[in-house]
Order: C-alpha cells, then structure tokens, then sequence
C-alpha cells in the first residue's frame, strides 16, 4: 500500500501562497486513498506551472507540449488500459491551446481523469488572460480589459454529455481530494475544474474571491440530472456551486475497441499474410 | 545529343525546363510491341477507377507487369479524371504518355487526350457518342445491359481487346461483386460475356498481349497498400490520422485489419492531436504511425520537435502533393523534402526514407519502424500522390518471417532509479515503459536532466544536446546507399530520388539503346547523405542531371550543401503531373 511519503517530496518553482501546493496535496492524497502506487499511474501535463506539478511527485510522466496533453494521454491509454492515467495542466493548456482536444476527449469518453489548475490567468507567461478570466479582466496584454466572455468548461463539459463533471477549490483541500478519487474512480472522461489563486498574477480572483463565493452542492443534489446539472453550470458570479456537478455512465473508448493492450503484443504472422494475399 | 539547349547554357539553379504542357512537342515514339498503355478517362463517378482497378486485377493475375497513373481531380463527380494502366508480359517500373487504347466514357476525354494517342492508337467509346476519331471502336453498351452494368461491359470489350482470358475475368468480376446479390453476380456474368464476345468479332488494331503460361502469384499493390501492410508487419499498434489526400488509403487500410490485427486506429480531430496521439501511445510502448501530406504535416511539425525532444519513436509517412497551403490537392510532386528535412524547432537526428518503387514502399516502411525505435526518434517515409496510387505487380512479401519491432529496452538489468535519459557514448538510452515495471519513467520536452525532470542547468542542456545528436551517427551507419546503375564512367549520370525512379531508369534504357553511355544514382533515403557512398559516381560522370518533380532542385541543393558537389543541370517537373521517361527526354532534348 503506497503512503504519501512513497510520492515524494520536491522543491518546486512556485511561488509561496500558491493555490498548486494545496492542489498537490490533494492529488497526493487522492492516489494514496486509491490504493495506486507510483509505477500505476501516467501523469500528462503541459506547459505552464500547474504542468509542473507532476515533476513534484513520484510517478510516470510526460509533459508535452502547451495544450497537448489530452491526445498524448488519449494514445497511452489505449496503447496501455492498465496505467491510471491523469492529465494535470492549467487552463490556458486544457481550454486555450488545447480547446478541441478537450472537446474531442468528452466526445470519445476516454477513461483518464483531467484536473484542471483554472487560475484564470496565464501565471507562467507572466499575466495575459486565459480563456477563464472575466471580461473586464486589465492585465499588460489586455490593457482594456478582456472583451470576450469567458469560456465555461463545466457548461460545456455538462452539455456535452461529459461522463463526469466536478468543480473543486484548492482552499478545501480535503473536499479537493474526494473530488479526485472520484474522478479517478469514475470510469470515463472525468473532469475536475480547480478553482486556485494566482498570488502574483490574478489581483482579483484571489484566494478570499474564492472563498466567499465558493460552495459545495448540497447532499440533496442529484449529479445524474443532466438538467439540474445544465443549470448549476451557469451558476458563476457570488456564488460557485462546487462538488460533482454532473456524472452518467458512458462506454469508454477503449472498451468499446477492446483491444486490450497494445503492448508486448506480436505480430499475428498468419493473419498478416491472409490480408496480404488478399491483394493477389 | 545536346544536353543543353542550342546556344544557351544553364545558369545555376536554372532547369531546362519547367512545367510545359506533355501535348507541346510530340516525341518521336517507337511503340513497344510488348507494352501497351491503356487510358480510361471521364468524369468522377462514373466508374472508371472501377473499371481501371478490375482490369488492373485481371492484369496482374494473368502474371503481366503493370504501371497504373491515376489522375483526378479534387471533386466527387463531374470534372475530368483518368485511369492509365501501362501493362507488360516483361517488368515495368514506369509509367508512359503516348496512349494505344483511350477508353472514353465521355467525349471530352477524346478531345482532351486525342493528341496523345499513337498511330494506330484506339478509341473505344460508346456507340452514341459523337467523337470523331480515326480508329473508332464504337461500343453498343446500351445492348448490353443497363447504365449500371457498362463498367462491366467496358470490362469485357477490353478484356476481348486485349486476348485475355474470359474465364479469369469472370472470377475476377464475382469476387468483387458476386457476394452483394446472386441477381448482380449472374448479370455481370452475362453482360460480360457478351460485350466480350462482341468485343472479339470487331476488327481491332490493338495487338493482343502476349500469354503468359503459368502466371505466378503477384499482389496488385500501390504504395499505400504497400505501407500499411509494411507497417503491419513491421508491428505497427497505434495509427492515428487526419483524411488527407493522397495519404488516406494508408488509413483505410489499416482501419479495415486493425480488428484482425488488434491494433487501434483512430481518426483524430486534427493532424496536431494525430501526432502527439501516436508519440503518447509510443511512450506507453506500441509501435506508432501517422500519415499525411504537406499540409497536415505542416501541423504535426511541434510534434515532431517533442518526439526529437522526448526521443520517443514514431513513424511519420508524408505523401507529397503540389502546394503551397492547399495547392493541387490531388495531383503529385516532390517539393517537401526540404520541409520534411528541416521540420521541428531545434537539433535532433532524424532519417528521411523515400521509396522508389511499391516494394520499397513496404520495406522502408519497415525500416522506418526499426529505426524509430533503435534510435529513440521520429522517422520518415516520403511518398507523393503518383506513387501512393499507382497500383503494381509485386511479388508476395515474406511476411511470416519478417520480423516485427518489440518498443522497449529488453534490458533485464536497470540501475535503480531509473534514468531515462542516461547519458551513454551511442546517445541511445535504455528505454523503460511506463506501468511495466516499478521502475518510474519520467520524459519531458523540455530540457532535462537525465532522471527526465525539467532542468534550466546550462551544461546539462549542453550534455543532452551532445546525446541527442550522437545519434546521428549510428542512424548515419544504417543508411540505405543510393542505387547506381551503369558505367561509373558515364557520360551523363541522372541523380534523383523517390517516386521518379522508374521513370528515369526507363529514360536511361532507352537513351542506352540509342548508344549514349548513360548512368543512373537514385536515393531511396534523402535523409542522412553519406557522401562516400556516391561520390565516385558524381565526380566521375561527364554531365551530371538532377531530375526532381520541384521547382528549386531540393535534392541537388542538399548534395551540394553536404558536398560541396552543385549539380548545375535539372530536369523539373512542377504542373502536378509525374515525371514519365518521355518527359525527362523531351527535357534533355534526346
């Protein structure tokens, strides 16, 4: 049984009152209550700090490239259905950059679990908005503030019919960790919006914004009523419903292939010249 | 024989000729009593790439060579497209421009390619149709049957045309279209026999072809196919894919045996997720390839970066076609070696494989497999439309022996902990894969340390760049040596790569047969060049002709870029259409 001392500990490059510690604590937590030791599980990240994440604890990574962690994911899980596989970047990564990959990944329902840092701002560029930030938003790129409205993932995710839908805040850490550990359970595209502070970019979604706006959904809330679901995803503003917003069953992608694994497998030779001869 | 024009010499970078229309200068032309050359031409839908691929099939199961050309254009129906099969009792490997049969299914393919037809050469249209041509068969196909069923009346008059075996036929005929529905199978069955029959009580000036007695099995394969089954048994598990033209029938083919063969392919919602989906499933340890041309390509050049970065091995197959951006989409050429060559922000080894007939197709394709993971990176097969569509005889593959890449270090023995980016003199590190063992495998595009955790140290970033291309010397010690054939001491050397290599072997034949003391060097690998192993022919050669379907000469510069050697004559071709022997002739004004 792994312990969180079997997931490390690492100096990381984030700055102090970071809403990604309290997020790696979470995540750490969530494995360890799993029951998944560090060789199960795939980390894919991005680019940006919230990607770095990963490195900060033991595990099998690959951090690609800004944007493109749901298709690398997407091919190592069907190369190996084994591998618990979490894809962990930011906002800019999984709803900027990587905006139709997120869309392609709910439409396959691929089993991998996606935690998105949403600090609503680009904090390892320095500042520019992200896809999140409010309209209005002032930063050096956007010296008039942001002129399009925000992109909603979790109304987009529900209306998408996306298998799993939650929102957590990195200031309730333990909320945060059961959040996950569903995710992780559930077996489908799962999808886990973290709302966290960025102290040197985001003045204005800090880490009190959150916490006066952010509450749990009640026990009464049924996640499997897509239209409850549909209208708590348009909840934003003084109050941010978090919790499971929405969860169905749905077929996973490699299921519905079932190939099983891809790999270690030989090359079925006999098959292989019955389709050669085909072409004579 | 001149091989300049009169009066004028090339300047540097000059070709002697450009993009001039095949109908501009008739080439004095001595039919071959052995070969035939048989055009199908219409609009798009109405049948003739059935009517094409049948007699193709037939062909090549009566044990004959041939050479198919398909061109079309980018549209579902309508427009003009044209099936050339080029068909031989001896081997063939290029395609040919003066026609002996032009089956028109509309009068525009008369008018378009009368021209080109030989004296002699043979019209076969339908009886209504009001062309004019001065050897006419006119057939009765409305006699025959319904519209439905002229694909396979045409079939039976060609068939009678050209001596072929009606039994053959009709096996060929119920193979492909027999199971739908036993009223088709005995339609076809009966229109075929009497367009056949019809066909073969009309006075034709068509040579029948020579029999060939015990045929012996042969595939009818284009390059496509030939890859797919190349990747299948090199041990290909994952296959992702954007539709893109000419690369999609790679996809279509290993999407119709990924069941049998258990891989996954999956189409992909763009080229960008294609690519980092192959590198992921790569990483995780199956064998993994895309296919696209310039254009989606063009997307997958990141991911070519993270694949050089990550040294995560992938094969990526780039079928050329005429561009900037969208350019001819269905045409053919040969423009992208220098993209290809230069593709991926930064310094990391690569190898570029370029295949020159359907055979190589499927061992280069092979050979891109080994090398990917061998040397931990991605690696290139470079087709172009002609070649991806051009169907050929080809000798069965031994594919029960050939052996199948394993993805993975067999290493039993691994330091703990595990570094996948130890340094080492090959710049090979041994390769673990996630969730196999205990051992944790950590990879990251950007720069690292060997544990594979993000580094900004400056003399790390040194060591990696040193591991990474030290590389190249072990991928360089594999290189596929050029293809040299004729005298050393040649008076004129043509010097091309990939699909062209039938082509300009055939217009070296032929200027052989003429006396002139003609050599040929084909690169079926562009990428690296091992100067060694041609320089002798280069320097030896009196006139040396670089012959590339683009406009800027890309396999000349690299020679001279890694020799210092300039290829100053180039025969170019660039209108979308394939370099044929009589075109390179024309060009060096044989």
């Amino acid at each position: 049984m792994a312990t969180i001392e079997d997931y490390g500990t690492y100096e990381t490059a984030w700055c102090p009152g970071c809403g990604n510690f309290s997020i790696l604590k979470a995540v750490k937590q969530a494995l360890v209550a799993r029951g998944l030791e560090s060789h199960e599980v795939l980390f894919v990240s991005g680019i940006g700090q919230a990607a770095k994440a990963p490195h900060y604890l033991n595990a099998n990574v690959f951090n690609g490239l800004h944007g493109r962690s749901l298709p690398v994911a997407t091919g190592a899980k069907l190369a190996n259905p084994s591998l618990t596989v979490i894809v962990e970047s930011g906002d800019g990564c999984n709803y900027g950059e990587g905006g139709n990959h997120f869309l392609a990944a709910i439409r396959r329902n691929i089993d991998v679990t996606v935690l998105v840092h949403n600090n609503q701002v680009y904090g390892l560029t320095k500042g520019q908005a992200s896809p999140t930030s409010s309209e209005g938003f002032v930063t050096k790129a956007q010296p008039e503030g942001v002129l399009s409205e925000p992109f909603n993932p979790i109304a987009v995710a529900v209306a998408m019919h996306a298998s799993f839908v939650a929102r957590g805040f990195s200031g309730l850490i333990d909320h945060l960790s059961g959040l996950i550990q569903e995710a992780i359970a559930h077996h489908g595209f799962s999808l886990v919006d973290i709302l966290q502070p960025c102290v040197s970019f985001n003045k204005v979604n800090t880490y009190a914004w959150y916490k006066k706006r952010c509450y749990p959904l009640p026990e009464s809330y049924d996640p499997t009523d897509w239209e409850a679901a549909m209208k708590v995803a348009q909840e934003w503003g003084d109050r941010i419903p978090i919790g499971i917003i929405y969860t169905t069953q749905r077929p996973a992608l490699e299921d519905r292939l079932g190939r099983g694994t891809l790999v270690g497998q030989d090359v079925d030779r006999t098959m292989l010249k019955k389709i050669m001869e085909a072409y004579k | 024989m001149a091989t300049n024009r009169a009066g004028s010499d090339p300047t540097v970078g000059e070709p002697l000729a450009g993009s001039r229309s095949r109908r501009d200068k008739p080439l004095p032309y001595v039919a071959s009593k052995d070969v035939l050359n048989i055009l199908i031409g219409g609009e798009a839908g109405q049948g003739l790439v059935t009517i094409g691929q049948m007699l193709a099939k037939v062909l090549v199961r009566s044990g004959y060579f041939i050479v198919v050309t398909q061109s079309y254009q980018s549209r579902i129906r309508g427009g003009h497209n044209t099936f050339a099969i080029r068909v031989g009792a001896d081997e063939i490997a290029a395609p040919q421009e003066p026609i002996d049969v032009l089956v028109a299914l509309n009068a525009e393919t008369v008018t378009l390619h009368r021209d080109e037809l030989l004296p002699g050469g043979l019209v076969v249209a339908d009886e209504s149709s009001e062309v004019s041509c001065d050897l006419c068969l006119k057939v009765p196909y409305k006699t025959f049957s319904t519209n439905r069923y002229s694909n396979v009346a045409a079939l039976g008059v060609l068939g009678a045309l050209l001596g072929l075996d009606e039994g053959l036929i009709v096996q060929t005929l119920d193979e492909l279209f027999g199971k739908k529905d036993s009223d088709v199978a005995k339609e076809n069955q009966r229109v075929l026999a009497e367009s056949f029959r019809w066909a073969a009580e009309q006075p034709s000036p068509v040579k029948k072809l020579v029999r060939v007695s015990n045929p012996p099995d042969r595939l009818m394969m284009g390059g496509n196919d030939a890859i797919a089954l190349g990747a299948l048994s090199a041990g290909v598990k994952f296959y992702s894919f954007y539709p893109m033209t000419p690369s999609t029938g790679v996809a279509l083919n290993l999407a119709a045996q990924a069941k049998k063969m258990r891989l996954v392919v999956e189409q992909a919602e763009d080229e960008i997720a294609a690519i980092n989906m192959a590198i992921g499933a790569s990483f995780a340890g199956a064998p993994s390839m895309v296919a696209t041309s310039g254009g989606g390509f063009a997307l997958m050049v990141e991911g070519v970066s993270l694949a050089g970065m990550t040294e995560t091995p992938v094969v990526i197959v780039v079928g050329q076609r005429p561009a900037p951006a969208t350019g001819l989409p269905t045409r053919t050429e040969q423009a992208d070696l220098e993209f290809v060559l230069h593709s991926g922000h930064g310094e990391f080894p690569r190898a570029i494989f370029a295949p020159g007939t359907v055979e190589e197709c499927f061992h280069l394709t092979r050979r891109a497999f080994e090398l990917a993971e061998r040397y931990q990176g991605p690696m290139f097969v470079l087709t172009d439309q002609f070649i991806a569509d051009s169907y050929r005889a080809v000798a069965p593959f031994d594919v029960e022996r050939l052996p199948a890449v394993r993805a993975g270090s067999q290493q039993t023995e691994i330091a703990t902990p595990y570094r996948r980016y130890a340094i080492t003199d090959s710049g090979v590190s041994p390769r673990m894969l996630p969730g196999l063992t205990r051992h944790l495998v950590v990879v990251d595009s950007d720069e690292h340390t060997e544990d594979g955790h993000l580094t900004e140290d400056l003399p790390v970033r040194k060591q990696m760049v040193e591991k990474r291309l030290r590389k190249l010397a072990g991928i360089r010690a594999e290189v596929v040596a050029p293809h040299a054939d004729g005298d050393e001491q040649a008076d004129m050397l043509l010097v091309s790569w990939g699909s062209t290599k039938g082509a300009v072997a055939e217009a070296a034949a032929r200027m052989r047969s003429e006396g002139e003391r003609v050599a040929t060097l084909h690169f079926s690998q562009v990428w690296p060049v091992v100067p060694e192993q041609f320089m002798a022919r280069l320097q030896a050669a009196r006139d040396v002709v670089c012959i590339e379907g683009n406009a800027t000469a890309q396999l000349a510069r690299l020679i001279r870029r890694e020799t210092g050697f300039e290829i100053k004559k180039r025969v170019l071709r660039y209108d979308g259409l394939p370099i044929t022997p009589e075109f390179i002739l024309r060009e060096l004004n044989v």
